[in-house]
C-alpha cells in the first residue's frame, strides 16, 4: 500500500481497486480547526476533480476535489461527530471517503510521498 | 475606498511576524489573521483570560472646532451633545436614503471630539466629515498612532499593573493616561463582547508595550479570525457585511443608538425616511439565527421560509468557538423575526434546520462599576 499526493493537498492511498482519500498534513495545518466536513454520499459517481467534500474551519470553507474518479463506497462517518480527527490525524482516522477505481491511469500523475515533500517545500 | 494593491503595514507589523502571525490584505493593510495557536484557542483565551489585538487599521480621527459635537450631529443620528467629557458612544453615518454608510465611535474630551472609523471605511468617512463639518470644524487623522484592543475578563487585572486608574473605568469611558510612562488614550471598550480597553499609543512607543502586555501571563496575541469569531458571538455587527448602505438603522436594529430628542429634532441624513420606517416598522429586520447540526451558514447563505421561499440572506456566519456550534445573522421579512421562528438554510444546494434565536449568542460582560 503505498500513498500518492495531488497538488490540490489530497492524498490516496490504494489497496486493490480501492482508493482511500483524505487532506494531506499540511492542508490541515493550513486550514486550522477543522469544525465541520461535508462527505459526498455513498454510491454517488464522482469524476475526476468534481468535488468530494467541503472542509469547514472556523473562519472559511474549503473544497476537496476527486483525485481518482469512480463510484463512493464509504465514507467517514466519524468526522460527524468528531471534525477534528482531521486535524489531529489526517493522514489516518481523518480520512473522507473510499472510492472505487474506475480507471487505474488516473493515478498516474500524482504525486509520491518524496515529490510532494519538494512539492510543498517549492510553496513556501 | 482603499487601494488594495498598495497594502500598508501598521507600526506592529514586524511584531505579528516575529509572533508567527500568518498576515493576510485586510482592508488594504498586511494584517494578522492568526497566531500558531489558532483561531479557536485564540478565541476561547479572549473569553477566558486575555488577549491583545492590533487594530490600528482604523482611523483614528480628531475633530476640533467650536462645538464640533453639534456639528457632527449632522451626519450621524447619535445623541453626541449630550455627551460628557470622557464619555463616548456607538454611531453610524447614514445616507439621505437612511442606508448606513460605516459605524463609529465617538468620544467626548475635553476640547475636542475622538473618533475611531472602520479601515475600510476611512478615506471615504474622513472625507464625509471634512466636507459635511467644512468652516465649522477641522477634520486631523492621526496616522502617529497605533491602536491596540486587550479585551478578555483579566484584562483589568492586567492594566491595573500598568495603571491603577483604570480599574474604575467605566464600560465606554475615555482617559488620557500614561502607560508604561507613555501618554496613551485609553477607553474602556471592545468588540468582543468582553471587558477590556482600546489603546491608543504614539507609534514609536508601540512595540515596546505590546510586548509588555504579551509578557504578562494572562495575554496572548489574537489575529483578525478570532476578533471576527467574538464579535459575531457577541452579536456585534461588521460594517460592509451586516450594515451596508442598503440596510437602514431600523432594519439593522440599532435604534437604541438614536435618542429620542435625536428623532424629534431629525438634521442628520436621510432621518425622514428612518423616522417614517421606525413608525411603519421595516420590512426586513437584523436577527441571529442557529442553524441546527454543525454545518456552518456563511455569509450570501440563502434564509427560505418553511415552505422554501427564499426570503432573506446570513451576512455574518461562522463557527461559535464557545458554542462549539455554528452560529449567524442575517435579514429576514420581519413575520420570520420573532426569536423561535423555524427557517431553513440552503447550504450547498441543501435545505438545512433553522432557528431565529435573540442575540447575543454569548452575554456580554462589560464593566459598569
Amino acid at each position: 500500500m503505498s500513498i500518492k499526493y495531488t497538488k490540490d493537498h489530497e492524498w490516496i492511498s490504494i489497496e486493490g481497486d480501492i482508493a482511500t482519500v483524505g487532506i494531506s498534513d499540511y492542508a490541515q495545518q493550513q486550514l486550522g480547526d477543522v469544525v465541520f466536513v461535508e462527505v459526498p454520499e455513498v454510491g454517488a459517481n464522482l469524476g475526476k476533480g468534481d468535488e468530494l467534500a467541503v472542509v469547514e474551519s472556523v473562519k472559511a470553507a474549503s473544497e476537496v476535489y476527486v483525485p481518482v474518479a469512480g463510484e463512493v463506497v464509504e465514507v467517514n462517518g466519524d468526522l460527524e461527530e468528531t471534525p477534528s480527527l482531521v486535524n489531529d490525524e489526517a493522514l489516518g482516522s481523518g480520512w473522507f471517503a473510499k472510492l472505487k477505481v474506475a480507471d487505474a491511469s488516473d493515478l498516474d500523475d500524482l504525486m509520491d510521498e518524496d515529490a510532494y515533500k519538494s512539492y510543498i517545500e517549492g510553496l513556501g | 475606498m482603499v487601494n488594495t494593491s498598495d497594502v500598508n503595514r501598521t507600526v506592529l507589523y514586524d511584531l505579528h511576524v516575529e509572533l508567527g502571525a500568518k498576515m493576510v490584505p485586510f482592508a488594504g493593510y498586511d494584517m494578522p489573521v492568526q497566531y500558531p495557536d489558532g483561531i479557536m484557542k485564540e478565541h476561547l483565551q479572549t473569553r477566558e483570560s486575555a488577549g491583545l489585538f492590533d487594530v490600528s487599521h482604523m482611523g483614528q480621527v480628531v475633530i476640533t472646532g467650536n462645538d464640533p459635537a453639534k456639528s457632527i450631529e449632522k451626519l450621524v443620528p447619535g445623541d453626541i451633545q449630550s455627551l460628557k467629557t470622557g464619555e463616548m458612544r456607538y454611531s453610524f453615518f447614514t445616507n439621505e436614503q437612511g442606508g448606513i454608510l460605516d459605524d463609529l465611535i465617538i468620544t467626548r474630551r475635553e476640547n475636542d471630539l475622538f473618533v475611531v472609523v472602520n479601515a475600510a471605511c476611512k478615506e471615504q468617512d474622513i472625507a464625509l466629515l471634512k466636507n459635511g463639518l467644512a468652516g465649522e470644524a477641522v477634520v486631523e487623522e492621526l496616522t502617529n498612532r497605533a491602536l491596540v484592543a486587550l479585551q478578555g475578563p483579566k484584562s483589568a487585572t492586567v492594566l491595573t499593573r500598568f495603571n491603577p486608574e483604570v480599574a474604575t473605568m467605566p464600560f465606554m469611558s475615555f482617559k488620557e493616561l500614561e502607560i508604561d510612562g507613555v501618554p496613551c488614550f485609553v477607553t474602556r471598550s471592545g468588540y468582543t463582547g468582553e471587558d477590556g480597553y482600546e489603546i491608543s499609543i504614539p507609534n514609536e512607543n508601540a512595540v515596546a508595550i505590546c510586548k509588555k502586555l504579551l509578557a504578562e501571563t494572562e495575554v496572548d496575541p489574537i489575529g483578525l479570525g478570532a476578533r471576527d469569531s467574538l464579535r459575531l458571538e457577541a452579536g456585534l455587527c461588521l460594517y460592509g457585511h451586516d450594515l451596508t448602505t442598503e440596510t437602514t438603522p431600523v432594519s439593522a436594529g440599532l435604534l437604541w443608538a438614536i435618542s429620542k430628542r435625536r428623532r424629534e429634532e431629525g438634521g442628520f441624513p436621510g432621518a425622514d425616511t428612518i423616522v417614517k420606517e421606525i413608525a411603519d416598522k421595516p420590512a426586513m429586520k437584523r436577527v441571529g439565527i442557529l442553524p441546527e447540526g454543525r454545518a456552518p451558514a456563511r455569509e450570501h447563505t440563502e434564509i427560505a421560509d418553511m415552505d422554501g421561499n427564499v426570503v432573506g440572506e446570513i451576512t455574518s456566519g461562522g463557527f461559535a468557538p464557545s458554542l462549539q456550534a455554528p452560529i449567524a445573522m442575517g435579514y429576514v421579512p420581519l413575520a420570520l423575526a420573532a426569536a423561535g421562528t423555524e427557517v431553513q438554510l440552503i447550504i450547498r444546494g441543501k435545505a438545512r434546520a433553522a432557528k431565529i434565536v435573540k442575540m447575543p449568542f454569548v452575554e456580554q460582560r462589560y464593566y459598569r462599576g
